[in-house]
């Protein structure tokens, strides 16, 4: 029942829409069907499922807007969500930020849905656990993994003739393996639309490599450091690309509230604020990374380039921010795309006289909103290179780092690879600041 | 991008149908006026809850224990004169969990019905049978007495769901008013008001209904100087507590004055939100211009609404057993207070150092009457005269250090989530001498006073750590010396502790809190509370955070 296909889902939104008698009045139904399995200690430790589809319905009376959510779909309970909303809609205060529903909007075809992932059983899970902790087991380490898999729906209706449905998939899987005595940590992560191209022990295998490698770390001086971050150091763990990319809001810019907020006031569009090389786009028909083609207001999701060779292109900017500022609104993207080379992290590293491989940055927080800095650590694999060789694992170390600085610091980029749904190059970055040494493996 | 990161970019102001969506404040979206309407009769959850375990009995469990939650919230967003966002949810089902083969298994369910419960008490065993396969450690737990029907309640004085939505609405922007008149170009303010309806029965004899509240008043405002392009934001010092809507009644005994020469009231069991969101935009238009903070060593005296989040993090999170076993080793991460680091008798920190942990303080969000594995809730040391003494355990951890009595701190935060250790409130003890703030100061040659929660990051094994903080004030030669910007310290969690060198007394205790503290995976929040009173930390690293882009 979670997954509704397009037919089945517009039928009941349409007699949603046929209860309302509300001026303006939308409803959305989002479905999914998860599981997971999470191990720890070479044993799993939990195992899970959900099924859940909800219907919302937003109804308003000029600018006067109330929503009603329910989880069953019988004529007598779709009529009292709506009647729910409505009356709520008469309590609530009008909207200065007021805008009229959408109407009928063009999409492009989604492909964000595999079979194969829907198709994903528990024992599938359940072998994945199984080769991970196995291959483990065999090496004397041990495994601490979760994995995380979906098939999930979107339909979308109005009173104005918008109509909107699409589908997607995503399996997501982590793992850190540790050796026994706690002296070494390594770490591999990824995810995918199609279930197909996973492979739990070949992430294993990385993160068990990295583990045994990181024994008898070494204490290196914190400072200035020419460093190598893995994809997942930039964008796992609300990684600094993503927080780059969360900061790129019209809104908080004009305001004055951004580290894109101009002297004087006004918004820094069209400076180049980072290396040329550095372009990121969204891109929901990218085949690495397809995403959603509308967004939960219905806006249509498009190609757009949010850096291009290091200017900034484009800021998100909601409807009613863009009417007011005379802009063009912004659907919200569902990935980032950012542009790189054809280097491997190997052929970044050989290119390496002196500097610092990086895994993982972990619990990443901001520090100065106006300079976008952030502070974190690094964990699960750091080590130290030389003359193009890692020579020794180096003790993890305490960052403290501006994107913006980071991205014109701009030594090398790499081959992009999937990371949370986005294309994330690696990046060799020259003066990242390390500001003091941690202890923990 | 995911949901969160959606919220994170648009500063709560949600369009459309994207609804606010906080871990923990799910549900359907109802009418406030739901929200007063009765649960289940108490004795339709027990012949409920005897469905679930006499299925899961006879299905082959050795345990069974099945809760059944109410979980009502109800959270409310403004912005300067506007309300952006008012949403009251309830969510209502059932999950149940047994012991078969050693192993444990779950299933929820929302059918809340006799046959529901029966057939998710079914699919517990046949889960938990199906992991006993791979299964290495069966699972032992710590003897627990039945403790019959009982029931518990928060002992709060004006349940918050009574008050009209139209009140607090009121409050909220009569907040941002203040601030605004203040000089604020920004103010943003929201309200979270929690209950939660648990009923807990085990085959162990246990029959708990408890009723449980929470809230938390929260505001941001922002002073901006166009010239400069500066902005600097001041967050509310207000905490989440374990109260109801009494907390936001501002009662003169609740105020305790900060160091001669802030202005800085403290908050104890009320917050005056319109007070401190007029002093919230003063101070926010002198950070503009406030001194920028010389890197060095600096003896701090930390507010207890600032050292909370220390405590929380380089205390609190080490000693949850869990972590310590390397159950979290893939995602909160692992301990540096292994039970080898434990036997080897080091110190934690210097001898004025005693932390314990509680599931009773009053006001705290911790507090409740049993966990959701029925264990009665106690107070234990953590740290005693700076030394560990003892972890944060639940009922099939005991053993693993040879203890045979859970501490009482399982927690899950839905009905269709699995309990797990969760942290207990987590309090330093105030200094048995008198000793006030001012006093403090007055021994304090170079120092900075921090109050209110900050950045924050420590690292996995919860070594090494950063804080910055709401506001900062010089201390020279035993004084308030003007206000500073740009601090955060950095420190190692042993180091740290090992530097307290004076604690205030008992007047100035009070509690700080965590709403949404994140652990696990799938993730679970839970809230809890800090106690301490204001203390004094000596030598320790400042680093100066200003940049230039």
């Amino acid at each position: 029942m979670a997954i509704l296909s397009k037919d089945e889902a517009q039928a009941i939104l349409k007699k949603v829409l046929g209860f309302s008698k509300a001026d303006e009045c939308q409803a959305s139904l989002n479905g999914r069907t998860t599981g997971n399995v999470r191990y720890a200690r070479n044993s799993v430790s939990t195992a899970g499922a959900t099924d859940n589809v909800s219907l919302a319905v937003e109804a308003r009376f000029g600018k006067r807007a109330g929503i009603a959510t329910a989880n069953e779909f019988d004529d007598a309970t779709l009529r009292r969500c709506v009647q729910r909303a409505e009356e709520i809609a008469r309590l609530a205060p009008e909207d200065p930020e007021y805008m009229p529903l959408l109407g009928p909007q063009q999409y492009l075809t989604p492909t964000a849905y595999a079979a194969s992932t829907a198709a994903i059983t528990p024992d599938f899970r359940a072998q994945a656990a199984g080769d991970s902790i196995a291959l483990c087991t065999a090496k004397n380490l041990t495994a601490a993994g979760y994995l995380e898999d979906g098939t999930y729906f979107q339909a979308l209706r109005n009173n104005k003739g918008l109509e909107a449905y699409q589908q997607s998939t995503n399996v997501d899987f982590s793992i850190t393996v540790r050796t026994p005595d706690g002296t070494g940590s390594g770490y591999a992560t990824a995810d995918y639309t199609d279930a197909a191209k996973f492979s739990a022990k070949n992430l294993t295998q990385i993160a068990a490599d990295k583990a045994a490698g990181s024994r008898n770390a070494k204490a290196l001086e914190p400072g200035k450091y020419t460093v190598i971050l893995e994809p997942a150091a930039l964008a796992s763990d609300e990684g600094l690309l993503n927080n780059l990319m969360y900061s790129l809001g019209a809104r908080e810019a004009d305001e004055g509230r951004s580290f894109l907020s101009k002297k004087g006031g006004g918004n820094r569009k069209g400076e180049k604020l980072f290396d040329e090389r550095v372009s990121i786009y969204s891109d929901p028909l990218n085949a690495e990374v397809p995403s959603g083609v509308f967004d939960g207001e219905g806006l249509p999701v498009k190609r757009m380039a949010w850096i291009e060779k290091g200017k900034v292109s484009n800021l998100y900017t909601s409807r009613y921010w863009a009417q007011k500022t005379g802009q063009q609104p912004t659907a919200f993207p569902g990935n980032w795309i950012m542009e790189g080379g054809t280097q491997s992290v190997q052929d970044l590293i050989k290119s390496t006289a002196k500097g610092i491989l990086v895994t993982r940055l972990w619990y990443i927080r901001d520090v100065d909103p106006q300079t976008l800095l952030y502070t974190g650590l690094t964990r699960d694999g750091t080590f130290y290179i030389e003359n193009g060789q890692i020579k020794f694992p180096v003790k993890n170390f305490r960052f403290n780092e501006s994107p913006v600085i980071m991205l014109n610091n701009l030594e090398a980029i790499g081959r992009p690879v999937r990371i949370g749904g986005n294309l994330v190059p690696p990046l060799k970055i020259r003066d990242f600041t390390f500001t003091s040494l941690s202890d923990a493996v | 991008m995911k949901r969160r990161d959606f919220v994170g970019l648009t500063g709560l102001a949600t369009g459309a149908l994207w609804l606010p969506s906080f871990p923990g404040f799910s549900g359907t979206l109802v009418d406030p006026a739901r929200l007063l309407e009765p649960g289940l009769d108490v004795a339709v959850k027990k012949r409920l809850a005897d469905a679930a375990l006499n299925t899961a009995k006879a299905a082959g469990a050795t345990y069974a224990d099945v809760r059944i939650g109410r979980y009502l919230n109800q959270s409310v967003f403004t912005r300067e004169k506007q309300v952006q966002n008012i949403a009251s949810g309830e969510s209502f089902g059932a999950g149940v969990r047994v012991l078969a083969n050693g192993t444990w298994g779950f299933a929820s369910t929302n059918t809340v019905t006799e046959a529901g419960l029966a057939k998710a008490a079914q699919l517990a065993v046949q889960i938990a049978k199906a992991n006993s396969k791979v299964q290495k450690e069966p699972v032992k737990l710590a003897p627990q007495k039945g403790q019959g029907v009982v029931s518990w309640k928060t002992p709060i004085k004006v349940n918050a769901f009574e008050v009209p939505v139209k009140d607090k609405v009121e409050l909220l922007l009569a907040a941002n008013a203040a601030a605004l008149d203040n000089g604020a170009s920004f103010v943003n303010s929201a309200l979270f008001q929690v209950n939660e309806q648990k009923y807990f029965a085990s085959t162990d004899g246990s029959y708990i209904d408890q009723d449980v509240h929470r809230i938390w008043p929260n505001f941001s405002v922002t002073a901006i100087d166009r010239a400069s392009g500066k902005f600097r934001s001041r967050d509310a010092l207000s905490a989440p507590m374990g109260m109801g809507y009494e907390y936001l009644q501002p009662k003169a005994e609740d105020k305790i004055a900060g160091p001669t020469g802030t202005g800085l009231i403290g908050y104890r069991n009320s917050f005056d939100m319109l007070a401190d969101a007029a002093l919230a935009a003063q101070q926010a238009k002198q950070k503009l211009t406030a001194k920028s903070v010389t890197a060095g060593k600096y003896d701090l005296v930390l507010d207890p609404n600032h050292l909370g989040l220390t405590i929380h993090e380089s205390v609190g999170h080490p000693t949850e057993l869990d972590r310590v076993l390397g159950y979290e080793a893939n995602y909160a991460g692992t301990s540096f207070a292994t039970l080898d680091w434990k036997a080897k008798g080091q110190p934690y920190g210097s001898k004025l150092v005693n932390i314990v942990a509680d599931k009773l303080q009053a006001n705290s969000l911790g507090a409740v009457g049993y966990d959701d594995e029925g264990v009665p809730t106690k107070e234990w040391n953590i740290i005693k005269d700076g030394k560990l003494v003892d972890y944060q355990k639940i009922r099939d951890q005991a053993h693993i250090v040879n203890q045979n009595e859970s501490d009482g701190c399982c927690y899950a935060d839905s009905w269709s989530s699995v309990q797990f250790q969760r942290m207990p409130n987590i309090s330093l003890k105030p200094g048995t001498a008198k000793l006030s703030v001012d006093d403090m100061i007055k021994g304090v040659d170079k120092g900075i006073y921090i109050a209110g929660r900050g950045s924050f990051s420590i690292d996995q094994q919860r070594y090494n750590s950063q804080f910055g903080g709401q506001v900062f004030y010089a201390i020279e030669k035993g004084k308030i010396a003007g206000m500073l910007e740009d601090v955060a310290y950095q420190t190692n969690t042993l180091e740290f502790w090992g530097s307290c060198a004076a604690i205030c007394d008992a007047s100035d205790y009070r509690l700080f809190g965590s709403f949404f503290d994140g652990k696990g995976q799938p993730p679970q929040v839970s809230a809890v509370s800090h106690g301490s009173a204001t203390t004094r930390f000596n030598a320790v690293n400042v680093i100066n955070t200003a940049r230039k882009i």
